[in-house]
């Protein structure tokens, strides 16, 4: 098992490289020259086309992009592991800090809706396969339908439209963390966001866990559960629900991606200062150095994110073996 | 051990067994039986026919609507709902019911191609890494991790700027982002169906492995892979929308509904059917696939034909 461990640890690593690596290449083939976009028009004017080249080239030689492809990704990767993330060509900030700032906001309210959806979406998937049929069922089916059915920025929307302009009780737009500043503004303000980001994963996994619980109720060694006198909530927990939970864990791992990948839109709508949407306006502006930095945070947290899911397997299946 | 063998390759060539077998059982007709269960359920039934609906219209958009998808009329602009333009019109003056009717194409069109494309990609590598022992399998799902690793918007992005911006590139960037997902779910349920006796004994008695896997895992796979794909019918056209509304999938003029909801929300305070139609719509369509989706289910799962039939 620890063997395992050190292994997966170490083609962790190797994966993140070879992620960061393929994004670096494909980025440089995005649309858009971050050069076109830093050329102050008032430079351009009276210019000959050979002196506007000069000038673009010492830009482009100011910010490395002149160099080979591997070597500027040897030195980006290099400074990056000593914790320098280079800086923004288009806004010219540090990335390093910044990006720690957002990904506070990201993974805080990431977090917070992950939790939220994974008790819930258990919970409803639980008692809906135990009592499929009746009304309850149809009420946490309905719910999941919902969650899976309604896109996240509909239901944000319409949060914001009802709860917004119509009551007028929460905040339609900004974000600041709890310990920074108005404690009940900032609870206010996480409401809406949380919700519409756990929405969707919650749904997903009452799906599944509804379908492998309802599988697993019609095996033979929960008829033997019950026909030894198990009390309900031990069968299904320790019968029923620990066999179950194989497929629900497999999602787990998708969750996590769906959240973040989720937190463009949400921090688009919301007006937050996450990284979603960092990533969506750098990506636009073909902003290299933080979109290359925002991809391989993001890539390190789903990889540690299917490292727990993989040892997960082994604690709720033991017939799965590692080697 | 060659006595064995040539013991059961004389069992296996009596041809009693298969006569005893077609005899015995008598023919069920599978395709009556399935569609007794799948219309069983109204919800079932009722999203049936709004598919069916959605798809006829998609189909017949240009007799159906009752303006252009891209007919301008600025002396129209953001009017409420009338007689002439039944869902009002949006900052452009355009019928925002017409453009709802046009997007239902593109919303069919990624969801099926997406699923599609992702489906047949990852059912195929899942069963190879699942049955393929050691470096192959490993270095199968060592790759698949990468994929999934890379953030989807990253990849969705960068995949339909390489292949160009559009419908195409949109279907192929959300087919390759979601492929994953069908690889795992396969990759698990090959994991936990090899682990059973009769895979031991189909192998003892000289099954090649296509045989095993045709005949045994894949049957095994059906359930919860028509389970992920109608999920995933869904939420590929969500995924889409998503990406509209970001402002980076199917752009204007095309009548996509994740730009439209996003084209919308500037006048969500005055008029708040703009954004939320194109919506209820994307709602109303995801909705259906999945419910039928739902009955397919119910209609295949060996496990419940008894409590069903």
């Amino acid at each position: 098992m620890t063997n395992y461990i050190i292994r997966r640890l170490f083609s962790c690593v190797l994966l993140v490289i070879l992620v960061s690596m393929v994004i670096f290449m494909l980025i440089r083939m995005l649309p858009g020259d971050p050069i076109d976009l830093l050329l102050p028009r008032e430079d351009m004017i009276g210019l000959t086309a050979e002196q506007l080249q000069a000038h673009m080239d010492a830009l482009r030689a100011e910010h490395g992009l002149d160099r080979p492809l591997p070597i500027q990704f040897g030195y980006w990767f290099i400074n990056m592991l000593q914790g320098d993330f280079g800086r923004s060509i288009v806004r010219g900030f540090e990335v390093g800090p910044e990006l720690a700032n957002r990904m506070a906001v990201t993974l805080f309210l990431g977090s917070l809706a992950f939790i939220f959806s994974i008790v819930f979406g258990i919970l409803l998937g639980t008692i809906s396969a135990i009592r499929r049929g009746k009304w309850v069922d149809t009420v946490a089916t309905a719910i999941a339908n919902i969650g899976i059915t309604a896109p996240a920025f509909l239901i944000a929307i319409l949060l914001i439209y009802v709860f917004g302009f119509r009551l007028r009780l929460l905040p339609i737009f900004g974000y600041h963390l709890p310990w920074r500043g108005d404690f009940v503004q900032s609870i206010r303000q996480t409401i809406l966001p949380v919700f519409v980001l756990a929405l969707s994963p919650m749904a997903l996994t009452a799906r599944q866990t509804r379908s492998s619980v309802l599988d697993v109720l019609n095996q033979d060694h929960v008829r033997t559960a019950w026909a030894k006198g198990g009390r309900e909530r031990a069968v299904i927990f320790r019968h029923v629900l620990k066999n179950a939970l194989t497929p629900v864990i497999t999602l787990q791992g998708n969750n996590v991606r769906l959240i973040f990948g989720g937190s463009a839109i949400i921090e688009s709508i919301f007006v937050i200062p996450g990284v979603g949407r960092l990533l969506v306006d750098s990506m636009l502006s073909a902003d290299y150095p933080v979109v290359q930095a925002i991809a391989v945070v993001l890539t390190l947290i789903t990889v540690i994110a299917n490292l727990i899911v993989d040892l997960l397997y082994g604690w709720v299946d033991p017939r799965i073996q590692y080697s | 051990m060659s006595d064995l063998t040539k013991n059961l390759d004389h069992v296996d060539n009596t041809e009693e067994f298969e006569v005893l077998e077609e005899a015995a059982l008598p023919k069920v007709d599978e395709f009556k039986r399935f569609v007794r269960v799948f219309f069983r359920r109204k919800i079932v039934t009722f999203s049936f026919c709004l598919l069916i609906i959605i798809v006829l219209v998609a189909v017949f958009a240009d007799f159906v609507a009752p303006h252009g998808f891209n007919e301008h009329n600025l002396r129209y602009t953001l009017q409420p709902p009338s007689a002439e333009f039944l869902l009002g019109t949006d900052g452009l003056g355009r019928c925002l019911l017409s453009r709802i009717i046009y997007g239902s194409r593109i919303a069919l069109l990624v969801g099926i191609a997406a699923v599609a494309i992702a489906a047949t990609i990852g059912t195929v590598i899942g069963l190879i890494a699942g049955f393929s022992e050691g470096i192959v399998g490993g270095f199968i799902m060592r790759v698949t991790d990468a994929v999934i690793s890379i953030p989807p918007l990253v990849l969705m992005l960068l995949i339909a700027t390489i292949i160009g911006a559009g419908v195409p590139g949109v279907i192929i960037a959300v087919g390759v982002a979601t492929f994953p997902g069908y690889v795992r779910l396969i990759y698990g349920q090959v994991l936990t169906v090899k682990q059973n006796d009769y895979i031991t004994a189909s192998r003892a008695m000289g099954d090649t492995k296509a045989r095993i896997i045709f005949k045994h895992i894949l049957p095994n796979c059906i359930s919860p892979l028509i389970v992920m794909m109608t999920m995933m019918i869904g939420t590929s056209i969500m995924i889409e929308a998503g990406l509209s509304f970001l402002g980076i999938g199917i752009v204007p003029p095309t009548p996509a509904w994740g730009s439209m909801t996003r084209d919308g929300y500037q006048h969500l305070a005055s008029m708040p059917l703009l954004s939320i139609a194109p919506g209820i719509a994307i709602v109303i369509l995801v909705f259906a696939c999945n419910m039928v989706g739902d009955g397919i289910r119910d209609a295949l799962d060996p496990k419940l034909r008894g409590s069903l039939d």
